[in-house]
């Protein structure tokens, strides 16, 4: 890895910083480009894609990050970028773009950075991705668009999420008039309202905004976000990027309301009857933590990852008791689950001063739903991995955790779909010493949901029913995200909203339009 | 932010504060409840609804002065806003007309146990209240209730220096006997809830209690306020906050109110002396 880059202190400020941005500059100007930089003429002559390795991003070391809540990766810098970006074959048909979920033109930013028009680049990415630096750190890349790089079928893939982060961060450092304002359609007349400011809402009202509907989305918790301010902790994801992302949306007439409970304070049919609005979309998400269904899953020290990560993030207790809500430091945590939501609360964990985190998964690495990269870093900050155990009990002393019984697992040979289903090795429990569980086993639909919208068609496990386009069985109501999916990622919430969007504008404007 | 527009002080630690919310006095029902934040670094603390006016557009709820929110909380005045206010939440409590009701209200609890009893009374039930606490000058909305057109309201303090001398359980329990009780529900102190749900369920009287378990959001998303009931876990905040007296596990419930102790007294502590300013 490379050493942390002096420039590259900040989060959203370090690339960008000390390169002009918006003007036609480039990156890479300045540093006499060893990475057969391409040329700068008129008439471009033919381009050869250099052939050096992936360019690695510089991250803080694993024994700073155990120390602070600052952000790992410090993004490229522009000459880092511009190298990367070197490498991309620049396809004539581009089999990357149908890797993502929104459909970035991927080509065609990569190719602006390395013309060195960033300011083009960064609307191509707007054009599709409301979110840039937000995607260009979370979104699973490895299995989206660089899995289908050409690239990757002999070397590493290009670092596509790297440089989509480097762009959406160049704008994010601009000052928020001089930031690329994605193009907003002439005022259709239409009034919508968004359910959720997560990734599927803020997607949705961003494409509904610039189809030029007037678009309120309306938010239970008292900040914009969902799960990227309350879930993904900021040494993932900085909560400073997401404000600067969700205050672009404002500055295209996106109306934020707050502590707003739909289904409490609000209906479904009450907006789209007195509150005037002519189509609603729900990406309420699919928010109720699911608990182990073990015995001792209420003693003290026993949190879901939702409510760990909250009282973290959302309520910054890494900050108490300068803020007022407290958070229960483990000396000894143990963590149930193997996805990205067990790796945040791994690792948040460790920086709020765990001596030991333990990682208990029922299954091996491999199977694991986290992102490699996530596991990567949990490891390197020194998460212990406990694969094959399957958590029996809870126990404790006097209301408070004390360990866990678990048993260990085999996985059965591959069945008919390829799956290996893990079972328990009998007389083979063992306790692991704690004093903290985080369960991170996943979430389901709130119950909430069903006074929202009473009437509306749920699937078997209780999240809404859509036809492809987010269409529900309610005429004029839209749904997206994991609370039609369950569980997944951001930018497939991103891609749901979006998608829904363009099928509301059909239903408001009628298909010609569309 | 939500303006103060109305503030009381009930007793040396208790305060009613009335907010301008709208929107949230026009879906209230007794047994909701809200969250309620003071500012950029302040906690969501959940708070039951003392009373609303969907009319007049504002929601009044009680609070004790006992952390560092309530001390904040107390400090405010009519003129000052707080920074959030969400709700209402929770399942409104069940009424309608159930025959005769006995809604106990200890403490602090009397503050839901007015709008309940005046709902029971709405619906055509015969309602009793008994209002307990443990001195007379914790004795709180005693005028209010008196208000409601109550079949009777009994006080009791702990130390007689109001009403009966004793605890809630004893006029509770001799109601019970005289088998004039169809429903009862209590709200309070989680201990005072236990050993009210005892004294019922030896008259096999069903028992409603409005729990207060320790709470984050208080949508659903945390899970903090989970309580178990019948064996089952359930959330507080959005299967409750009133469960079947006679089936939840109330030392789990108070184990679980007691997480922060130590965190709570030391922000306390150093907020008072940063700010100097408490009584």
């Amino acid at each position: 890895m490379h050493p942390v880059d002096d420039s590259a202190s900040g989060v959203a400020g370090s690339p960008g910083a000390g390169s002009p941005s918006h003007t036609r500059g480039n990156p890479g100007a300045g540093s006499s480009s060893d990475t057969g930089g391409a040329p700068k003429g008129e008439d471009k002559p033919r381009r050869r894609p250099s052939r050096g390795p992936r360019t690695p991003m510089p991250e803080r070391t694993p024994a700073e990050r155990r120390m602070t809540f600052a952000e790992v990766g410090l993004g490229y810098s522009p000459e880092q970028a511009l190298a990367e970006a070197q490498r991309c074959l620049q396809c004539k048909d581009p089999t990357c773009s149908q890797g993502c979920p929104v459909n970035i033109d991927i080509r065609g930013f990569i190719g602006a950075i390395i013309e060195g028009d960033l300011a083009a680049g960064i609307s191509m990415l707007k054009a599709r991705n409301a979110l840039p630096a937000v995607c260009g750190r979370v979104c699973p890349q490895e299995e989206q668009c660089e899995a289908l790089c050409v690239l990757a079928k002999k070397r590493d893939p290009v670092a596509i999420g790297r440089l989509e982060r480097f762009l959406g961060d160049v704008d994010l450092a601009c000052e928020l008039d001089n930031r690329c304002v994605p193009e907003v359609a002439p005022a259709s007349g239409f009034r919508c309202a968004v359910v959720g400011s997560g990734p599927a809402g803020l997607a949705c009202a961003g494409e509904l905004a610039q189809l030029g509907h007037a678009v309120t989305i309306l938010e239970s918790l008292h900040e914009p976000g969902g799960v990227l301010t309350y879930g993904i902790p900021e040494f993932r994801l900085p909560k400073s990027i997401v404000a600067a992302e969700i205050e672009m949306l404002t500055t295209i007439g996106v109306d934020i309301q707050t502590d707003t409970v739909v289904g409490r304070l609000v209906t479904v049919p009450e907006l789209l009857g007195q509150e005037g609005f002519h189509a609603v979309f729900i990406g309420s998400g699919a928010g109720l933590p699911v608990f182990l269904g073990i015995p001792g899953e209420n003693l003290n020290g026993v949190y879901s990852a939702n409510e760990f990560l909250t009282r973290v993030n959302l309520m910054r207790a890494y900050e108490f008791p300068r803020s007022d809500t407290p958070v229960w430091r483990g000396r000894k945590v143990a963590v149930v689950g193997g996805g990205n939501v067990a790796m945040d609360s791994a690792r948040t964990a460790l920086r709020l001063g765990a001596e030991e985190v333990f990682l208990v998964y029922r299954r091996t690495e491999d199977e694991m739903p986290a992102r490699r990269e996530e596991v990567h870093h949990a490891r390197e900050e020194g998460v212990e991995f406990k694969m094959l155990c399957s958590p029996l009990e809870i126990i404790g002393r006097d209301g408070w955790v004390t360990g866990i019984t678990a048993s260990r697992m085999e996985l059965t040979d591959p069945d008919s779909s390829g799956r290996r289903a893990p079972v328990c090795l009998v007389g083979s429990d063992f306790t692991i010493d704690c004093d903290t569980v985080i369960s991170a086993v996943g979430t389901r639909a709130n119950p909430l949901l069903k006074l929202a919208a009473p009437g509306l068609g749920l699937s078997r496990h209780g999240y809404i029913a859509t036809d492809d386009d987010g269409a529900t069985n309610l005429p004029g109501v839209f749904a997206g995200g994991d609370i039609v999916t369950g569980s997944a990622t951001v930018i497939l919430a991103m891609g749901a909203g979006k998608k829904a969007a363009r099928a509301m504008d059909r239903w408001l404007c009628g298909p010609a339009s569309g | 932010m939500f303006p103060i527009v109305h503030k009381r002080q009930l007793s040396d630690s208790v305060f009613e504060m009335g907010v301008e919310a709208p929107k949230v006095a026009a879906k209230a029902h007794a047994g909701q409840f809200l969250m309620v934040r003071t500012g950029e670094y302040g906690e969501r603390i959940p708070l039951t609804f003392s009373d609303w006016s969907a009319e007049e557009g504002w929601i009044r709820f009680v609070f004790m002065r006992v952390g560092k929110t309530t001390h904040e909380l107390a400090h405010l005045e009519v003129g000052e806003a707080l920074q959030d206010i969400v709700g209402p939440l929770g399942v409104p409590t069940h009424v309608g007309d159930i025959g005769r009701v006995v809604v106990v209200g200890g403490g602090v609890g009397a503050a839901v146990a007015y709008p309940v009893a005046r709902a029971y009374a709405a619906a055509g039930s015969e309602v009793t209240v008994i209002l307990g606490a443990r001195t007379a000058d914790l004795l709180v909305l005693e005028e209010e209730l008196r208000a409601l057109p109550l079949r009777d309201l009994v006080v009791v303090t702990d130390d007689g220096s109001a009403g009966q001398m004793g605890m809630v359980t004893h006029p509770l329990k001799q109601l019970c006997a005289g088998g004039e009780v169809d429903h009862v529900f209590a709200v309070g102190p989680a201990i005072m809830m236990k050993f009210a749900a005892a004294t019922t369920r030896e008259f096999g009287v069903p028992t409603t209690v409005s729990l207060n378990p320790i709470m984050v959001d208080g949508t659903g998303m945390c899970g903090a306020c989970r309580v178990t009931v019948a064996g089952e876990t359930r959330f507080g905040c959005v299967d409750g906050p009133d469960f079947d007296g006679h089936a939840v596990d109330f030392e789990e419930l108070m184990s679980r109110q007691r997480v922060y102790v130590d965190d709570e007294r030391a922000a306390d502590a150093r907020y008072s002396r940063e700010c100097r300013c408490t009584p």
